[in-house]
């Protein structure tokens, strides 16, 4: 199997995002390594989502990725940027693969419900953890990429370069994995899943293999969430997060892996300049335009890319 | 023997505040099928026309008890039903017919709407209405103390839950919407006007929501941020006794109530936790809840 057609794209996105890092400013590298963190979280939504099951709890991962990077670097003296990701991934797989075996027996809302509760157990945890800073959190310690120290003016533009790395990554996957077999069945799961297992596939299994995925990458983009910011506290994990998660995730719309990240990149741009200019309307307009998402672009952005394509051949 | 005591009264006033909580937001789910992420906001929205009104009415009107809880339930009453109709009309109505997960998505955004309108009329500095609590006192019960105002939201509750049997079981409106519950395509053929009992039942479930916003409001300061925690907290009662039926709601808080009362009095640092833990274990076992009923597999 060759490239595809996407697959260059990405790497070329990728690599434009690698040049471009060496003449932005700071603030709008941090908002990009932001904005791809938060699309890994997203990506994970989307991947539920495409089998039909909406997650307002992929807060509990993200936490769990930040509060790994946080923990690592506080109490264990792991300083390497990628040990500390990785040790995310271990615990968050190890749990998701627990959770994962009672969720995948829950649908619609009692998903969207439990997903929640297992996220504000953990904030709960968190909250009444003194020693974790309780609800104040607490800083992550000074870390390192590989034999690289990013400190010296370089850190913000170090942690994009590690998150485009990361992100691509996570890309090419996904986009391989959403036209896999599996990737496929995902969208007749959400179709009519008693004909699915008609066909001889265990729809437990699918979903199962697509949580703990989900969860994986929700950890790294809490990883590199806290890299970037520094600072973890426990509204990592209060659910109002995911839902912001899941409303990046209609915005995008489950068509591509990309739209994760434009959709990610615009939300996480205009709460910049939104909060700023309407500090107590940023909410109002974020719930219209979900509204309006749903009512007139129901399949999220994406479509309107492959709506004008279809049109102009 | 104190400590059982005080676990058994803590519990049952959690627990009915509870079921105040959570009993709109069960009806509306039985009838429409939509499980309402706004229902916080409206509970917030409750409270915050209460202590606003119960502040101008302290403020130079008047101080009578029974007018102040007068004025409580009438300002939630209207604010509620108001903001039920406007949300049903102006925004679910266009969304009947989809998926159960996409209308949970839709009430999150109205959430998100209903919060930012509260803080542009309300602000962001907390509202307090102490006053009908103070009034009521303390009564002694053996040897502990408990609050007038909070007996009182054990009566509120009760009669609540009362006003809701009779009326689902025992009024003509009640009978269509048990018709409607069991199937909604039959009932719509045999004449009933479905959409015209949407609007009054997420009226009904929009004013319950606030009658209990209001009922706490005097309990609490009323800051933005409120119908946010209590949402999690109802949906968990709720999940757990069985969604759409008041039985259900009441039994669910009731255990909610004592689970979590327990936990304050013998280990107070798993008091959020406990709430979750009940609900996931029950779901474990019953995963439509203690009084929900499975539904049959399409193919």
């Amino acid at each position: 199997m060759g490239l595809q057609k996407s697959e260059i794209m990405l790497v070329l996105a990728a690599a434009a995002i690698t040049l471009l890092s060496f003449v932005i400013p700071d603030w709008l590298a941090f908002t990009t390594t932001l904005a791809i963190a938060s699309a890994l979280v997203v990506l994970g939504v989307v991947l539920l989502m495409r089998a039909g099951l909406v997650s307002f709890g992929q807060g509990l991962y993200y936490c769990i990725g930040g509060y790994a990077v946080g923990m690592g670097g506080r109490f264990l003296g792991i300083n390497d940027a990628l040990l500390l990701i990785a040790m995310g991934v271990v615990v968050t797989v190890a749990l998701a693969m627990l959770l994962g075996l009672l969720l995948t027996r829950y649908r619609e809302i009692f998903f969207a419900m439990l997903t929640l509760a297992f996220s504000m157990i953990l904030y709960g945890i968190l909250v009444k953890s003194q020693n974790l800073g309780s609800t104040d959190g607490f800083g992550v310690s000074d870390w390192t990429l590989l034999w690289f120290d990013p400190d010296g003016g370089k850190g913000s533009k170090t942690v994009l370069w590690l998150a485009t790395a990361v992100g691509l990554v996570v890309a090419l996957f996904l986009n391989r994995y959403f036209g896999s077999a599996i990737g496929l069945a995902c969208e007749a799961i959400r179709e009519n899943e008693v004909r699915v297992e008609y066909m001889g596939m265990s729809r437990r299994q699918i979903l199962y293999i697509n949580y703990v995925i989900a969860a994986a990458i929700g950890s790294i983009g809490g990883s590199l969430t806290s890299l970037a910011a520094g600072h973890v506290d426990p509204t990592m994990a209060y659910w109002t997060i995911s839902g912001e998660f899941v409303f990046i995730a209609l915005l995008g719309g489950t068509g591509h892996v990309a739209a994760s990240f434009i959709a990610a990149m615009i939300f996480i741009m205009v709460r910049t300049y939104a909060v700023e200019l309407f500090p107590n309307s940023w909410q109002m307009i974020l719930g219209i335009v979900l509204l309006l998402i749903i009512l007139f672009l129901p399949k999220g952005i994406w479509s309107l890319f492959t709506r004008r394509r279809r049109v102009g051949s | 023997m104190l400590t059982v005591w005080a676990i058994l009264i803590d519990g049952l006033i959690y627990a009915s505040w509870l079921f105040l909580v959570a009993a709109g937001l069960t009806v509306i789910y039985g009838v429409m099928r939509i499980l309402n992420m706004a229902h916080g906001s409206l509970y917030a929205l409750g409270a915050y026309a209460a202590a606003s009104a119960l502040g101008w009415y302290y403020n130079g009107v008047g101080d009578q008890l029974w007018i102040a809880l007068a004025i409580i339930t009438v300002c939630a009453v209207a604010i509620g039903a108001l903001a039920g109709l406007i949300m049903e009309r102006g925004v679910l109505r266009l969304m009947y017919g989809r998926d159960e997960v996409l209308m949970l998505i839709v009430t999150f955004a109205m959430l998100l709407i209903l919060e930012d309108v509260m803080k542009l009329i309300w602000g962001t500095t907390p509202y307090f209405a102490y006053q009908p609590y103070a009034a009521m006192g303390r009564f002694n019960i053996g040897v502990l103390t408990v609050s007038g105002y909070q007996l009182m939201v054990v009566g509120v509750s009760v009669a609540v839950g009362l006003a809701l049997w009779f009326w689902l079981e025992r009024t003509r409106v009640g009978k269509i919407l048990r018709s409607i519950i069991h199937d909604r395509e039959v009932s719509e053929a045999m004449g009933v006007n479905v959409r015209r009992m949407f609007t009054i039942t997420f009226m009904i479930g929009a004013a319950l929501g606030a009658i209990a916003g209001g009922v706490t409001a005097p309990i609490i300061s009323v800051v933005p941020g409120v119908g946010v925690e209590v949402i999690v907290v109802a949906f968990a009662v709720v999940v757990t006794g069985g969604l759409g039926s008041i039985t259900g709601a009441a039994i669910g808080a009731l255990i909610v109530g004592l689970a979590r009362a327990v936990s304050i009095h013998t280990m107070p640092e798993l008091e959020l936790f406990i709430v979750y833990a009940v609900m996931a274990t029950v779901l474990i076992f019953r995963p439509h809840g203690l009084f929900g009923q499975a539904v049959a597999r399409k193919i």
